[in-house]
């Protein structure tokens, strides 16, 4: 890695931030109180004399700008997490079910496992290509130490021993129309095929709640290509903003594949869709166990 | 015994930089078609174009060890004609006398702008990776051109030892480069919401590692990093730069206006650099050579503004440039 290379790295002071990252700092510790402190406080990245990791991740500003998120997950979604013990310790690719039209489900899964697990873990999601052609948001998603999804990111995370946060439904799972809640769409083979590679577990995860946060009705196609975004969904509220809808999030146990990366894409195939069946079955019983949409 | 080290482009900065290195351990021999200043006594410099027959004569006494071909033009307000003659055909040309005279050992360099920037690009681009650069930036075409026939010229000839380095951006007081211009603007212009992590290496240090590319044993591309990684805020908040944040659709038309009315050296592609990321995985060279950049991300960042390392006093360390706070408005980490 070229930050290997990088010796004598100087961790930056650990001096409170001043202006504007001071204050949200301040949030993050209300919003969160003393156990989320201190679990924050344990997080460490192999940040440089300017305060950032190889791949752009800026701890600082990442304690600092989670308030917001923080937030919705303890008060807006009231997020329950059902299993986090199931992480096991060193790299991990969590799969997940993906939907509701904006990415909260990927924020919140990221914030469960800062916060619930007792070996707190910074998550790298494989993101969009689309997301580092966004003003702000490439930026914003850089400095909290999210990654474009490519097959050699994924890689090289993995060697570092990171926690992989993976929707293999890809757009097709988060633009879906509500008439398909909670029926997963086609997954992609690449996270089974590094998983093969790096001898890595997968754990399941399944979110629920999610797909009501912003009902697609329809999805205007030809609009979205006009504007190069991958979908432009029509939802209930107009806005694709979410509702406040209660999220439920389940850490399945981890499963571990053999054989080789190289394999024929039907046996990944196979392997796949154990995964995919796992999720589903979490799913379902998710959504049996739930009483209301909102509470 | 063969003993001369050959330079092409030697009276440009970095030549003459390089010259200074090697000088002392090799004889130089230089190949210009500028004078150059500061030329050493012990130095023999054939001031000719590298089109020209004669430059075999410098081949032709058989005493070459090592050709270390840098005679790549840059200068983006040249026309595209002479660009590609000068540096395609003078490459080939320059190579192919290399090789009828069993030069043992030459060194290409490149530069790791070849691969483009790119928003889909992988955050660390291994020496596989497809070069992409002339996708949008057709001026590039050239240098990558250049280290394509290199390669080529890495299977026909066996018997060389062919490297090719891809450095990162090279920063250096005096070196002429897009990002060197760019660090020393005042108010450089930024494109709002973009802030694309960039690799940078001092010119000592890029120096530094053609001279370790000449070791017996080595051959192949390698991609050169300098001290590591950073976000373009950071760089011009070290530099104590009021970068001026534009939209980036205005940001592109403002400098395509600028450029056709020669306001501007900086081509309008350029922008792609301080858009969407570029960078490299440095891990081959430091694994095959053993390379280490041996100056801070600092010292190589400042070395625009004239500071090196060897010659500042150490009392000076924050006197000379006014270090922004880290307030600023413009940065996102602010």
């Amino acid at each position: 890695m070229a930050a290997r290379a990088t010796t004598a790295l100087a961790r930056r002071p650990a001096s409170e931030p001043g202006g504007v990252l001071g204050v949200f700092r301040g949030w993050t510790r209300r919003i969160g109180g003393e156990a989320v402190e201190e679990k924050l406080a344990r997080l460490t990245s192999q940040a440089n004399e300017y305060g950032v990791d190889p791949f752009g991740l800026d701890l600082e500003f990442s304690k600092a700008a989670i308030a917001p998120v923080l937030w919705l997950y303890k008060h807006y979604f009231r997020v329950e997490t059902h299993g986090v013990e199931n992480i096991p310790t060193g790299r991990v690719l969590l799969i997940s079910n993906h939907s509701g039209q904006l990415p909260f489900d990927g924020a919140m899964i990221g914030v469960a496992t800062l916060v619930e697990p007792e070996h707190p873990r910074m998550v790298r999601a494989m993101i969009e290509k689309w997301v580092p052609t966004l003003p702000y948001f490439s930026t914003l998603f850089s400095r909290l130490g999210q990654v474009v999804g490519t097959p050699e990111n994924c890689r090289r995370l993995l060697a570092q021993d990171e926690t992989i946060l993976v929707f293999p439904e890809g757009a097709k799972g988060i633009n879906k129309l509500y008439r398909s809640a909670y029926q997963l769409q086609e997954f992609g083979n690449g996270f089974m095929r590094l998983a093969l590679q790096s001898k890595t577990s997968i754990v399941p995860v399944a979110v629920v709640g999610a797909e009501e946060q912003a009902a697609a009705l329809a999805d205007l196609k030809t609009l979205a290509r006009l504007l190069g975004m991958p979908a432009f969904p029509l939802v209930l509220q107009g806005l694709p903003l979410p509702l406040p809808v209660k999220y439920r999030i389940y850490f399945g146990e981890p499963m571990c594949f053999t054989g080789g990366a190289d394999e024929e894409d039907q046996e990944v195939e196979k392997k796949v869709r154990q995964v995919k069946a796992t999720i589903q079955a979490m799913l379902n019983e998710g959504l049996r166990e739930r009483r209301h949409i909102f509470w | 015994m063969p003993n001369a080290v050959v330079i092409t482009g030697i009276s440009g900065n970095l030549g003459r930089a390089l010259a200074k290195l090697l000088h002392r351990h090799h004889r130089v021999v230089g190949i210009d078609r500028r004078p150059m200043q500061g030329k050493p006594k012990d130095l023999e410099l054939f001031q000719i174009d590298l089109r020209r027959k004669k430059v075999e004569d410098v081949f032709r006494r058989g005493d070459v060890k090592a050709l270390i071909h840098l005679g790549i033009m840059h200068d983006p307000r040249m026309s595209q004609e002479e660009h590609h003659t000068f540096n395609v055909y003078g490459t080939s040309q320059v190579l192919e006398y290399a090789a009828r005279y069993k030069v043992p050992k030459v060194v290409v360099l490149s530069s790791s702008t070849v691969y483009g920037p790119s928003p889909n690009n992988d955050n660390f681009l291994s020496e596989d990776a497809p070069l992409m650069a002339g996708q949008r930036f057709s001026d590039i075409r050239d240098l990558v051109e250049v280290d394509m026939y290199a390669q080529q010229y890495m299977w026909k000839h066996p018997e060389v030892e062919t490297v090719v380095l891809r450095p990162v951006h090279i920063l250096g007081e005096r070196i002429k480069n897009a990002p060197s211009n760019y660090l020393r603007l005042q108010n450089p212009i930024t494109l709002a919401g973009f802030d694309p992590l960039v690799q940078l290496i001092h010119e000592s240090d890029a120096c530094r590692a053609m001279e370790l590319a000449l070791r017996p044993g080595l051959r192949g591309v390698y991609n050169v990093v300098g001290p590591g990684i950073v976000p373009l805020s950071s760089a011009l908040q070290e530099l104590g730069r009021r970068p001026i944040p534009l939209p980036h659709p205005v940001a592109r038309a403002l400098v395509q206006k600028l450029w056709e009315a020669r306001l501007t050296s900086f081509p309008p592609p350029e922008l792609d650099h301080i858009h969407f990321p570029c960078a490299v995985d440095g891990n081959r060279f430091v694994r095959d050579a053993g390379w280490k950049a041996t100056l801070s991300l600092k010292e190589t960042i400042r070395a625009v503004l004239g500071e090196t390392p060897l010659k500042r006093p150490k009392a000076t360390e924050s006197a000379p440039a006014p270090v922004e706070s880290a307030s600023s408005p413009a940065s996102l980490r602010g």
